[in-house]
Parts: C-alpha cells; sequence; structure tokens
C-alpha cells in the first residue's frame, strides 16, 4: 500500500506552506534537500519564528521564499541581500536570512554580497549552488566550473569561476562554510551555527541541477550526483579558502572555512554615533509611529 | 494622524529645495532612506544622514542604485516609512524596482531630481526629461503618482504629500523636482507638528488567521502587515492572488493587475492637484509645472499687459493625468501652450486628453537651463491668433 | 519491535530515490506503481530495520518522507493540524 496513514508529522512540516505542495522544483534537485537542513536548523537553534524573515531573489532557489512559512519576501533578480539589508536596519531585532542561488548572489547581486559582508550586515546568507543558471535553461554561470557545457557555452566553459568562499572571506563574512547536499546533517548545524553569529554569514551548498547541470555535462542524475557529492567530498574544516576551488569532476572540499568575529554594522553605525553625538543620539526608531 | 514632532523642524528656514524634501521626509515619519549619491540630488540624503540619528531612524548608503531602490522596501516591509533619493542616470537603474514597489504595493517615495540627459547629460543642469519615465520606466502595465513641485516651501509641503498618497495608495510616489527647485534658496516656513496632518500606514488590524495579504476589503487597497508580527505572509513580485502566492493565470493577472490600475484611477480627482488662475474667461491656457512654471508665470504676465486671456493652470500632480481637467478646458479655450524642459512630454497627454478640441503648442527647451519667458509668450501670441 | 517507523506522503514524491540511497538500514526501495503523478515513491520493505533516524527526511528533497522514533509515535497537536491541512497522506 502506497498510502501511508499514520498519525505522525514530518517535522519539517510546519515550516512550510503545505497548501503549495508539490513545489515547482524537478525530481532530483537538491533545493528542497536544503530547505530539510535550515528547517532542522530552525528547531535546533529553537530560534523564534517571529522573529524570522527569509528574502530570496529569483531563480530556482529564488522560490524558496513561497515554500516556507514565514515572513517571506520573494524579490527582485540578485536584489535579495539589499532587500534584507533594509528590512535588518528598519527593524533590528529580525533575523533575516537570505536563501538564494549562486547566479542570483554572485553574478547579477554580486555587487551587494561582497558589499554587505565589507559592512557585515548581520545577515544569514544561504546560497545554494547549482553551477549554472537552472530556471532560464542551463546557462552558464560565474560559479561554472571550466569546461562544463551549457546552453550558453555548448563548446565548454572557458571563462574562470568564482571561488565563492574565497570571495566572501576576502570580503569580510565572518563565518563561512561550504557541505553539499549530502551532508544535510553538517549543512543544518553549519546553519545553526551561523544563528549564533552577529554578522555576515555565508553558507553554500553544492547541490544537483540533474535537468540542466549533470544531464548535459553526462554526469547522471540526482542520485548519482549526490554519490558523487558522497565519494568526493572532503571535510576540510578550517582549509585556506583560496584552496577551496571547485573543477568539473574533482574534489569538493567543504567544511567550516572562517568562524571569526567582527562587529557588525549594527554595532558600529551605534559606536559611532555614540561617540559623536552623545545622548543626542536616538537609537531605537520607534516603528509603532507609522501605523495606525 | 499628526506628524511626530521628533521629526519636525518646526520655525522658519532659509533653505534650498533638496533640504526641504529632506525635512519633508522627516516631517512625514520617514525614518529610513537608501541612497546612492548623485549630483543634484544628494543633499536630500546628506542632510537625511546628518539629521536622523538625533530623530530615531537610519541612513545607509548602498553601493547602487538598484541596491538603494530595493533596501527601502526591505525598510518598509521591516514597518519604516522609507524613501529614496536620485536624478536621472539612478533613476533609471530604479525602474525594475519601482514595478516590484507598484507589484507588491510598498508604498515608498523616490525623490528624482530631474537633469539633463540622456546618458549623463548635464549633472549639475536642470530638466524635465524624466516625466514620461516616471510613469512608463517599468514594464507592465501599472499606476504611479507623481508631484512637481516648483519652490523650496513645495518640496517641504509635497514631500509630507508625497508619503502620505503612499500610504494610502500603498503605491511607489515619484517625487519629480529638477535641478533648480532643488538648489533654489528660499523661505520655507515648517509648521508645529501638531498642525501637519500625516497617514498612517494601512496596517491589518485582522488576525493572524483571518489575514490575507493580498485581499481588498472595498476601497481597493490592502492592508499591510510588517515582518516580525507573527502573519507569516508570503510578498513576491510574480503575479499573485490575495494570499500573495504566486498564480499564474490569466485570469489572476487581469484582477491584479485591473486592481492596481483602478486603484489610483477611481481617485483620480482626489489626487490630481493644479493651481489654477484666470481660467475663467481664458483663450489660451498656459500648463505648466515644476520650474517651468515659475518662467512661466513671467510670460503669462507679459501676455496680460499685453491684453491677450490667458489662464494659468499648473500640474502639481502629473501622474495621474488630470485628463478631466484639460477635457473640460479644451471644450472653452483655443489652445493650450505647454512649455516644459523636454522636447515634448507631458504635452503629448495635453494633446491626447484635449483630442483636437483645443490646439496645443509645445514649448520645448532641451534642458541646461530654463526657458526665457519671452519664448514662452512668443507662442501664447501665436495661440491667441489660432 | 522496530525502532523506528517510516512515514511516505506519496503523492509529493518524485522518486529521486535519495531515501532509498541514503537509508542507513536500507529500509526502503522504490516501489513499482505509481503515483498520480507518475513516479515510483518508495515503499518499506524491510520495517524491522528502520532506527527512525529520518535520514530519509533530511534528505527527501520533495517533503515526502520521514521518520520517526517509536517513542514519538503519538497523535500530537501538530499532526492533527497537518492532516487537516494537508489531507494528502
Amino acid at each position: 500500500m502506497l498510502n501511508v496513514i499514520d498519525d505522525t508529522v514530518n517535522p519539517v512540516e510546519p515550516f512550510l506552506r503545505t497548501d503549495r505542495m508539490p513545489h515547482i522544483w524537478c525530481p532530483g534537485c537538491g533545493i528542497g534537500t536544503t530547505v530539510n537542513s535550515f528547517a532542522r536548523a530552525l528547531i535546533d537553534s529553537k530560534i523564534d519564528l517571529q522573529t524570522l524573515a527569509l528574502v530570496s531573489g529569483i531563480g530556482c532557489t529564488g522560490r524558496v521564499a513561497g515554500y516556507v512559512k514565514l515572513d517571506s519576501f520573494h524579490t527582485t533578480h540578485g536584489r535579495a541581500i539589499p532587500f534584507a539589508t533594509g528590512l535588518k536596519l528598519a527593524n533590528p531585532k529580525l533575523n533575516v536570512v537570505v536563501y538564494s542561488g549562486d547566479g542570483d548572489l554572485s553574478a547579477i547581486g554580486g555587487n551587494h554580497l561582497i558589499h554587505a559582508a565589507r559592512r557585515n550586515i548581520d545577515l544569514k546568507v544561504i546560497c545554494v549552488n547549482n553551477l549554472i543558471y537552472a530556471m532560464t535553461g542551463g546557462q552558464t554561470a560565474p560559479t561554472t566550473p571550466g569546461h562544463a557545457t551549457t546552453s550558453t557555452n555548448p563548446y565548454g566553459t572557458f571563462e574562470p569561476a568564482f571561488n565563492l568562499p574565497h570571495l566572501v572571506e576576502a570580503a569580510g563574512a565572518v563565518y563561512v562554510a561550504r557541505w553539499t547536499t549530502f551532508h544535510v546533517r553538517q549543512l543544518s548545524r553549519s546553519i545553526s551555527e551561523a544563528f549564533q553569529k552577529k554578522g555576515f554569514s555565508f553558507i553554500e551548498v553544492i547541490s544537483p541541477c540533474p535537468t540542466l547541470y549533470q544531464r548535459r555535462n553526462k554526469m547522471g542524475d540526482g542520485l548519482d550526483t549526490m554519490k558523487y557529492y558522497k565519494e568526493k567530498s572532503k571535510v576540510k574544516n578550517g582549509a585556506p579558502t583560496s584552496e577551496v576551488g571547485l573543477t568539473l569532476n574533482g574534489e569538493i572540499v567543504v567544511g567550516k572555512f572562517v568562524d571569526r568575529d567582527r562587529p557588525d554594522y549594527q554595532s558600529m553605525m551605534r559606536a559611532q554615533y555614540v561617540e559623536s553625538l552623545g545622548d543626542r543620539y536616538i537609537e531605537e526608531p520607534e516603528m509603532e509611529c507609522v501605523c495606525g | 494622524m499628526k506628524a511626530d514632532p521628533h521629526g519636525v523642524l518646526t520655525g522658519t528656514h532659509f533653505i534650498d529645495g533638496d533640504h526641504a524634501c529632506c525635512e519633508g521626509a522627516l516631517a512625514a515619519g520617514a525614518r529610513f532612506a537608501a541612497g546612492y549619491p548623485i549630483t543634484p540630488s544628494t543633499e536630500v540624503v546628506e542632510r537625511f544622514a546628518a539629521r536622523v540619528p538625533m530623530v530615531g531612524g537610519t541612513f545607509i548608503q548602498m553601493e547602487d542604485e538598484l541596491a538603494a531602490s530595493i533596501a527601502l522596501q526591505g525598510g518598509v516591509w521591516g514597518g519604516a516609512k522609507a524613501f529614496t533619493v536620485t536624478s536621472g542616470p539612478g533613476f533609471s537603474l530604479m525602474m525594475e524596482h519601482i514595478g516590484y514597489a507598484a507589484m507588491t504595493e510598498t508604498p515608498c517615495v523616490f525623490v528624482d531630481v530631474q537633469r539633463g540627459g540622456p546618458s549623463t547629460g548635464l549633472p549639475t543642469l536642470p530638466a524635465q526629461a524624466d516625466m514620461m519615465q516616471a510613469r512608463w520606466g517599468s514594464h507592465g502595465d501599472y499606476e504611479i503618482i507623481a508631484l512637481c513641485p516648483n519652490s523650496p516651501q513645495e518640496c517641504f509641503d509635497l514631500t509630507i504629500k508625497a508619503f502620505n498618497l503612499a500610504e494610502e495608495f500603498r503605491v511607489p510616489v515619484m517625487f519629480m523636482m529638477d535641478e533648480v527647485v532643488g538648489h533654489m534658496t528660499e523661505k520655507v516656513v515648517i509648521p508645529p507638528a501638531d498642525q501637519i496632518e500625516v497617514v498612517p500606514r494601512k496596517h491589518t488590524h485582522k488576525s493572524v488567521e483571518d489575514y490575507l495579504p493580498y485581499a481588498t476589503n472595498g476601497d481597493m487597497v490592502p492592508e499591510m502587515a510588517h515582518a516580525g508580527e507573527g502573519y507569516k505572509f508570503h510578498v513576491t513580485g510574480l503575479t499573485h492572488d490575495e494570499r500573495g502566492y504566486p498564480n499564474m493565470t490569466p485570469q489572476t493577472q487581469d484582477k491584479l493587475v485591473r486592481r492596481l490600475q483602478n486603484k489610483i484611477r477611481i481617485a483620480v480627482d482626489r489626487i490630481c492637484l493644479f493651481e489654477e488662475d484666470g481660467l475663467e474667461n481664458a483663450e489660451v491656457v498656459v500648463i505648466s509645472y515644476g520650474i517651468t512654471s515659475r518662467v512661466a508665470q513671467r510670460a503669462i504676465d507679459m501676455a496680460h499687459e499685453r491684453g491677450l486671456k490667458v489662464g494659468k493652470l499648473r500640474l502639481i500632480t502629473a501622474w495621474p493625468f488630470p485628463d478631466k481637467k484639460i477635457v473640460e478646458l479644451a471644450a472653452r479655450v483655443k489652445a493650450f501652450v505647454v512649455p516644459e524642459l523636454n522636447l515634448g512630454q507631458m504635452v503629448r497627454e495635453v494633446e491626447r486628453a484635449a483630442a483636437g478640441k483645443a490646439k496645443t503648442f509645445a514649448v520645448s527647451h532641451a534642458g541646461g537651463g530654463v526657458h526665457n519667458p519671452e519664448e514662452i509668450l512668443r507662442a501664447i501670441v501665436e495661440a491667441s491668433r489660432c | 519491535m522496530a525502532k523506528g517507523r517510516v512515514s511516505i506522503v506519496v503523492e509529493r514524491c518524485k522518486a529521486c530515490g535519495f531515501c532509498v540511497e541514503f537509508c542507513p538500514t536500507h529500509v526502503l526501495a522504490l516501489s513499482s506503481a505509481f503515483n498520480s503523478k507518475g513516479y515510483h515513491p518508495p515503499h518499506v520493505v524491510h520495517p524491522e530495520k528502520c532506527s527512525g533516524c529520518d535520514l530519509c527526511g533530511m534528505y527527501c528533497p520533495d517533503f515526502a518522507i520521514y521518520g520517526t522514533k517509536s517513542a514519538e509515535m503519538k497523535p500530537t497537536d501538530a499532526a492533527k493540524e497537518a492532516k487537516a491541512v494537508g489531507g494528502e497522506k
């Protein structure tokens, strides 16, 4: 019998808009798997869901915002981080998560990514990296490894790819980790850790796009990709991010690469205003005043 | 409700239009601004950056105008009244987010201190050539509101109006200044807070269970919630239903887009503000806005000295366009004279609304300065003879 | 007596096989039957081996499967709520 009737509930269910299921992601796509790890992290970190807002850009991962039962914003392409910045600054009590894809965050949104890291805005960025533009049909992304075939590099990609952990570490992120969708528990733990950090945290999750990336590169389906992740991933916590670049078929270095502390944007802002303005500085905006 | 006194710099000031705009925003309750420096608009946010820490709010200088124009919307959904300020090239970059604000019904204000274009154009010199862009710049069908101040005092008064309209209709409001108005220094009177009417956010009073983010209750403007209040709502730039969920059917599209348009259109009479003078006996009506209206006033005075029957219609609201007013005038006047610092933008609207009932004379100017009143006078004389 | 149990929301499944592959105790196999979308969902072939670790649930990209420990297998308010909303189990 296929339909299992019982009285239990999927532990991720309370975090989902179940009335929107089934979701649009392809069979074997890893985005849903990352959402499981995210939901488990919410349980484990005991974070108050009412204070949690999730912001996505555009693309396959951008659809996460529409499936989570949180205050969730599906913004414009590349602009999840600046939207999230405004949200966090206007209401510092919010825990703001940015959940988006590699193309959205590092190509069209690349400028915002580095500047938010530089400012150390207190955002938790989860970047699902499927190495390609999936929603639009498999075009080259800034993360596509050399020699991979895409719809816009049909003879193989020849432009160098971004090494995202290296980029965001250089820009100033306080927490940088990378996992694959095979590493569900480690990913969940990293997300929980990021919630404990104050500042710009960046977690990259390498994820299969069987429909466009793996198929076009004859790498099998989602399950084959998961087996590849299992076989070729090496956990190297604290690895220098300059050495964790990805290649087409090579080793995937995963782990927590950066965990450091420096004051976040709002702490620096307060300190500066207090120093310059003393008691003339009015710290907490009184948001109630805009409502009738 | 009345303005929060923290933000109101009551008194008589001698300040320029950019600074007056900032004071208007503070008086209206704006407590968040995101900007990117661009001449001739930067003074607005420079003043905001200096003032807001002592009022209780935040200014952030973003990395570009794309970031500024979406960060401010994050601020709005976080509970603040918010705005951004720019000029032509930055305004061009903001277009996608004007569409996002229209689609998600995010109440906010975009200040555009217009300079000569296209492209980098004339960074320090005036134009009024972003008027059509303000209306049509983002893709798809939508409505916005645009106001055109012609003095520093109006930069204060109408900025408050802009925020109030944004909140009432949950729509992005374009505040269409120009370089001259922005940099002109005049007396600006800021009244006491208890004399400033401020429209509060249309916040829902519904329970978490009953709240539908995009359901309307007869007046076409849905009630809003903010992040962090427990509503767990979803906002998307995709075509969405009353729950805020993506729903990409022609039926949902039709219902949503028509409502976004109609919520403004049904209120046109209330939104459209103008200053008029001598329209009763006019044979010719000069239609102008912004700085050009002050030059046009000189031309009108000169025409009166010559005994010509000229009236004045100054558009304070440029969008939605006051079709009704033009139709009514076209039925009884000979002609309209429309001077503007562009090669013919709002004049097309006048022509469209007049529908051949009255002639239309454009007095174009490519920008970089203001008209010589004589040019406008010549058009008035010509129009009087037609 | 098994330490845990697997629950499957058949209609959400897209047959990626992640749960079958990564179940540490090999409880599952893809079924030959179809769901209404034409996918072959997993079914339980070795119920006695289930530890209730929920690794299947962690991997499932479609939120279509999850494991529960035996002690947890009692009705909860959340479960009732989910049934009322989803009704697809």
